[in-house]
């Protein structure tokens, strides 16, 4: 997702633009998840539940935004999602 | 058509939001306005999904939203539905209440509402106190329950039956959901949509900072809590009751109640009792 920039001047109201979006949640995570293609079963549940709408249909995750909180692992059947530590991948 | 995984919206209507990783209400939310669609609009009292959705200038819905007062969600709901009407627009007004901003403080406004028969449809996401300000205990929190303004014994009253109360007022379509079972959740969303007059869903979405759970435990927990039979998953129609399923496993109450950090106060005697509650 696209991040759009901080406004030059302090708007006269609160009212913005739908779906505005200047901040991320990605550096909430302490575990990523990883999904294992070969495993995966393609039966959207971990894109169903997840909170934060951060795994697309297609199965991809969105890490600038997703918080980590491991529901889609467990939610996974098949366990085609593992959760990794993020050190790993800094 | 029935919305399942396969045909809901792939936009996302509740994005980028500030909610704790794990959080029930905001799947509650994402997923009610995936089939409501983009011309809804969401309307919040304070709250967690209120708290999270507009943090000054970042706004994480894409559909129009906007805040009301605490106690006037289902007022500002009726306002709301009125313009659109007089302007000649189509489009569904959802209020998203969380249980405090339902059963206690937005009570005489969803009467209200109800009592007028206005075309609505009101979700409260239950997480069972007023998690946004730290815990304390709602007019839903069930009994046992260690919140921070009942922090030794736990909630020493009963959950209020919001759904009975609701249908009592003379609502077109009340239900309960959870989020845990998402497919019920969602047909019973797309069944509000198609109904004129005043609808009602009632979901239960557990909270892990509130709870004493993990993390990833939310889905597994609000799926058990049905299972174990706390929460009946129930629709309100027509005049008439519905039990949509019997709990799977009542057997397994103690360690539902055992494994949640909020029921820590009850020993083994209380345990027993809630069963009785």
């Amino acid at each position: 997702m696209r991040l759009k920039p901080l406004p030059d001047t302090i708007p006269d109201c609160t009212a913005f633009e739908a779906g505005y979006l200047v901040t991320q949640n990605g550096g909430w995570r302490s575990e990523r998840p990883v999904i294992d293609e070969a495993k995966c079963v393609k039966c959207r549940q971990c894109y169903l539940y997840c909170p934060d709408g951060t795994i697309s249909q297609e199965i991809s995750v969105d890490y600038d935004f997703c918080k980590g909180c491991g529901i889609c692992a467990k939610i996974c059947k098949p366990g085609a999602i593992a959760m990794r530590r993020e050190a790993d991948y800094a | 058509m029935a919305v399942s995984v396969k045909n809901l919206d792939s936009r996302e209507f509740f994005f980028g939001h500030k909610a704790c990783a794990g959080c029930g209400g905001s799947l509650a939310v994402r997923i009610a306005l995936k089939v409501l669609g983009a011309r809804a609009v969401a309307v919040l009292p304070a709250g967690c999904m209120s708290a999270v959705g507009f943090n000054f200038p970042q706004l994480a819905f894409s559909n129009n939203a906007l805040i009301t007062p605490f106690a006037a969600t289902a007022s500002v709901m009726t306002g709301i539905e009125a313009g659109l009407r007089r302007r000649g627009e189509i489009a569904h007004v959802v209020g998203f209440a969380g249980d405090g901003g339902t059963a206690d403080i937005g009570l005489q406004a969803l009467s209200g509402a109800i009592d007028r028969g206005d075309n609505l449809i009101y979700i409260c996401y239950d997480n069972e106190a007023y998690m946004n300000t730290g815990i304390q205990k709602s007019g839903l929190t069930p009994f046992g329950a260690r919140t921070t303004t009942t922090p030794i014994t736990g909630s020493v009253r009963r959950k209020k039956d919001m759904l009975a109360i609701v249908a009592a007022n003379g609502a077109e379509y009340a239900a309960s959901a959870s989020v845990g079972y998402l497919d019920d959740y969602v047909t019973k969303i797309e069944k509000a949509a198609a109904k004129p007059g005043f609808k009602y869903i009632h979901v239960i979405a557990p909270c892990p900072t509130g709870w004493g759970i993990k993390t990833n435990e939310t889905i597994e927990i609000a799926r058990e809590a049905v299972d174990v039979g706390l929460w009946r998953l129930r629709e309100y129609e027509n005049g008439q009751w519905l039990e949509n399923c019997a709990p799977s496993r009542p057997e397994d109450l103690v360690k539902h109640l055992t494994r949640q950090g909020r029921f820590s106060a009850l020993d083994t005697d209380k345990l027993e009792e809630t069963k009785n509650v």
